[in-house]
């Protein structure tokens, strides 16, 4: 999952695996960056290096470069200095040293885990927008600079991994709006001319669900046991800008998305806004039932 | 669009930063519009007379576009327009400001070619974590120690471990100093030896995984380095001392959503363990609110979707102010402003100023 900061990456992660959960897969969504908006999202305590059941059918876990280099360097019999080095500063120097290497590290490990099968779906809560064009372009940046070695072959291999649609797709997120809309584009192009990765559907998120009959007006209009409206002083006109407001809202956000699927020829997937800002496993699993309901209609629309 | 003024707490505001602070820095989780309340603080201290210049970081060109520009120069470039002082701008370029520094620091021009021809060096500036926010911070010194300009407002980058800017002097002048690359150039001395071994080993062990030519690089990049840590350092603790002045002001900007208030918090956080205080709160991106004082949309739902509209709105607006109040509680003291979920993006001065009036103190009469 990548877009930009702000677009709710995070949530839409988590509502994706809840509704693979619901289709009976195995999910396993892996936060990076040391955020804590996942636990968060699931209600459950802060997440760590080892993964854990936040909801029936999803574990998480978080996956760092400090900590996944750590592992391949215990894994590769330096054990006993690994942390030494950390400290150190020396593995700062190799990082500048070999731009991606700690990029690669966790794409190896996710491309590790993986072929251990230890999930049907990884759901990786890749970095911002920009930073997620350089994080996947890390295995081939890395393959222009290292010719031989262990380093060179993880590179390889978790391109391989990038580059075949039944392994791995990149999915956008983004909102209806013109900013996110123009770096939703931006960064599809580039992932796919640079990175050479399959894109799956956008994801739109924040779409303020329609609702007919908002242009009446109110003063008009027949109270619930019939006869006209009793309105108290003011209400007319809170009601009528609030419709006004949330009119306007629904035309940009339907402006954006005609924008969006001009400019990007993907399928789209719409998610709701919420009118809560409230985030917790309840709303996760609203949203999981919008991806489904809009996945349904896009299958719908294929066959 | 009707508001409720008796919450209307802006009314102070951010207001007087710009015409009272040398340096304004906005910090905050990505995607809350840093850069264009950089560019309306700044905007509002050419208007207050002031010599201004507004550095930004944002690759997109949001800023550029509303400042009437293509792009926007890695120098001070000048923008026209009808206020009493200044307004100059420029687009932060990590690796320039990086070569600049270098070029000041090194004894002579030979060891200056020679480490900006390194490899290993100019890996830096785009694979070191923490450049970027030094090398704002570094331009920020810079731009005020040269006196041209009265306030230098600067956005933040969008960190990728959420925040770690007051930090990244140290961290990078700590990676400059690198006590395992200087031992390994001196001779190896009783007691110093646990170390070297374990450093070589794991040099011997990079070699193997990815090419002798990336430690040569590297080994290379110190040696050239040596005697230039001193002014590095001394220069990296005086823009730090800067940071801390109180002519200095960070401004703390957040989106009321709940993740963002999180991540708000967080750097609220970091900045108070850094001794640092958030000196203004921008709140943007809120949702409005329409029904009256004392009303109680909720209960009136059922009537059609007119009501439920209105109820969802207050909700929200409700929650939204909640998470705000939260949020201002973390920063102490500091003026709060909410700036309204404007209809479009901001494309010029127009936006900038719009965005101004919100941030500024202006009566609620005069919203939008």
């Amino acid at each position: 999952m990548a877009g930009k900061g702000g677009v709710g990456k995070t949530t839409i992660s988590a509502a994706f695996a809840r509704m693979a959960a619901q289709a009976g897969l195995s999910a396993l969504v892996v936060e990076m960056e040391g955020k804590h908006g996942l636990a968060a999202a699931f209600g459950a305590p802060a997440l760590s290096y080892e993964d854990q059941e936040v909801a029936p059918g999803v574990r998480a876990r978080t996956l760092t470069p400090d900590l996944a280099l750590l592992e391949y360097l215990d894994e590769h019999g330096l054990k006993r200095i690994s942390r030494r080095l950390t400290r150190t500063g020396t593995v700062d120097v190799v990082a500048t040293a070999v731009p991606g290497i700690k990029d690669i590290l966790v794409l190896g490990k996710v491309k590790q885990l993986e072929q251990r099968g230890d999930a049907d779906l990884i759901i990786l809560d890749a970095p911002a927008a920009g930073h997620a064009v350089t994080f996947l372009l890390s295995a081939r940046a890395l393959m222009d600079t290292v010719s031989a070695g262990p380093i060179r072959a993880q590179a390889e291999e978790v391109l391989a991994m990038l580059t075949d649609p039944a392994r791995c797709r990149v999915m956008l997120v983004t909102l209806p709006e013109e900013t996110p809309v123009n770096e939703a584009v931006e960064t599809a192009f580039s992932l796919e001319d640079k990175v050479g990765v399959d894109l799956g559907p956008v994801v739109v998120n924040g779409l303020y669900p329609p609702v007919e009959g908002l242009d009446a007006e109110p003063a008009e209009l027949p109270a619930v046991g019939g006869g006209p409206a009793e309105l108290h002083p003011g209400e007319a006109e809170a009601l009528r800008a609030a419709a006004r407001f949330r009119l306007a809202r629904h035309r940009l956000q339907d402006e954006q998305l005609a924008r969006l699927a001009e400019a990007l020829p993907l399928p789209q997937l719409h998610v709701p806004w919420l009118f809560t800002s409230e985030v917790g496993l309840e709303q996760v699993d609203h949203l999981a039932a919008a991806l489904a309901a809009s996945v349904e209609a896009l299958q719908a629309v294929e066959s | 669009m009707s508001h409720d003024a008796s919450r209307d707490v802006s009314r102070h505001a951010v207001g007087s930063l710009p015409e009272e602070a040398e340096i304004i820095v906005c910090c905050g989780p990505g995607g809350v519009g840093k850069t264009t309340v950089a560019g309306a603080l700044a905007l509002r201290g050419a208007e207050a007379g002031r010599r201004t210049v507004v550095v930004t970081v944002d690759p997109a060109r949001r800023l550029a576009d509303a400042l009437g520009l293509d792009t926007l120069p890695d120098t001070p470039h000048r923008i026209d327009g009808p206020w009493p002082g200044e307004l100059w701008a420029l687009m932060l370029d990590s690796r320039q400001t990086f070569d600049a520094l270098v070029t000041k620091y090194a004894p002579g021009p030979d060891q200056a070619a020679a480490i900006l021809a390194n490899r290993f060096y100019r890996n830096i500036a785009g694979a070191l974590s923490g450049t970027q926010e030094y090398m704002a911070i570094e331009k920020l010194y810079e731009l005020h120690d040269e006196g041209e300009f009265d306030l230098v407002v600067v956005d933040t980058p969008p960190t990728r471990n959420a925040l770690d800017f007051v930090d990244a002097p140290r961290r990078l002048t700590r990676f400059l100093d690198n006590r395992v690359f200087r031992l390994l150039m001196l001779p190896t001395r009783v007691g110093l030896r646990a170390v070297n071994v374990a450093a070589q080993t794991f040099l011997r062990t990079v070699s193997k995984a990815v090419g002798g030519q990336v430690v040569t690089d590297a080994m290379t990049f110190f040696q050239a380095f040596e005697g230039m840590e001193d002014g590095f350092r001394d220069r990296a603790q005086r823009a730090l001392e800067l940071l801390k002045h109180d002519a200095t002001a960070f401004v703390l900007v957040a989106s009321p959503r709940r993740d963002a208030v999180a991540e708000a918090e967080f750097f609220a956080d970091k900045l108070a363990e850094a001794d640092i205080a958030v000196r203004g709160l921008v709140v943007n991106r809120m949702h409005p609110r329409f029904a009256p004082p004392g009303s109680s949309p909720a209960a009136d739902r059922e009537r059609g979707p007119l009501w439920a509209n209105l109820a969802d709105l207050d909700a929200l607006a409700d929650a939204e102010e909640e998470h705000v109040a939260g949020l201002a509680r973390r920063v102490g003291a500091a003026p709060v402003s909410r700036v309204p979920l404007l209809e479009t993006d901001v494309h010029d001065l127009n936006g900038l100023a719009a965005v101004g009036r919100h941030l500024f103190a202006e009566p609620a009469s005069a919203r939008d």
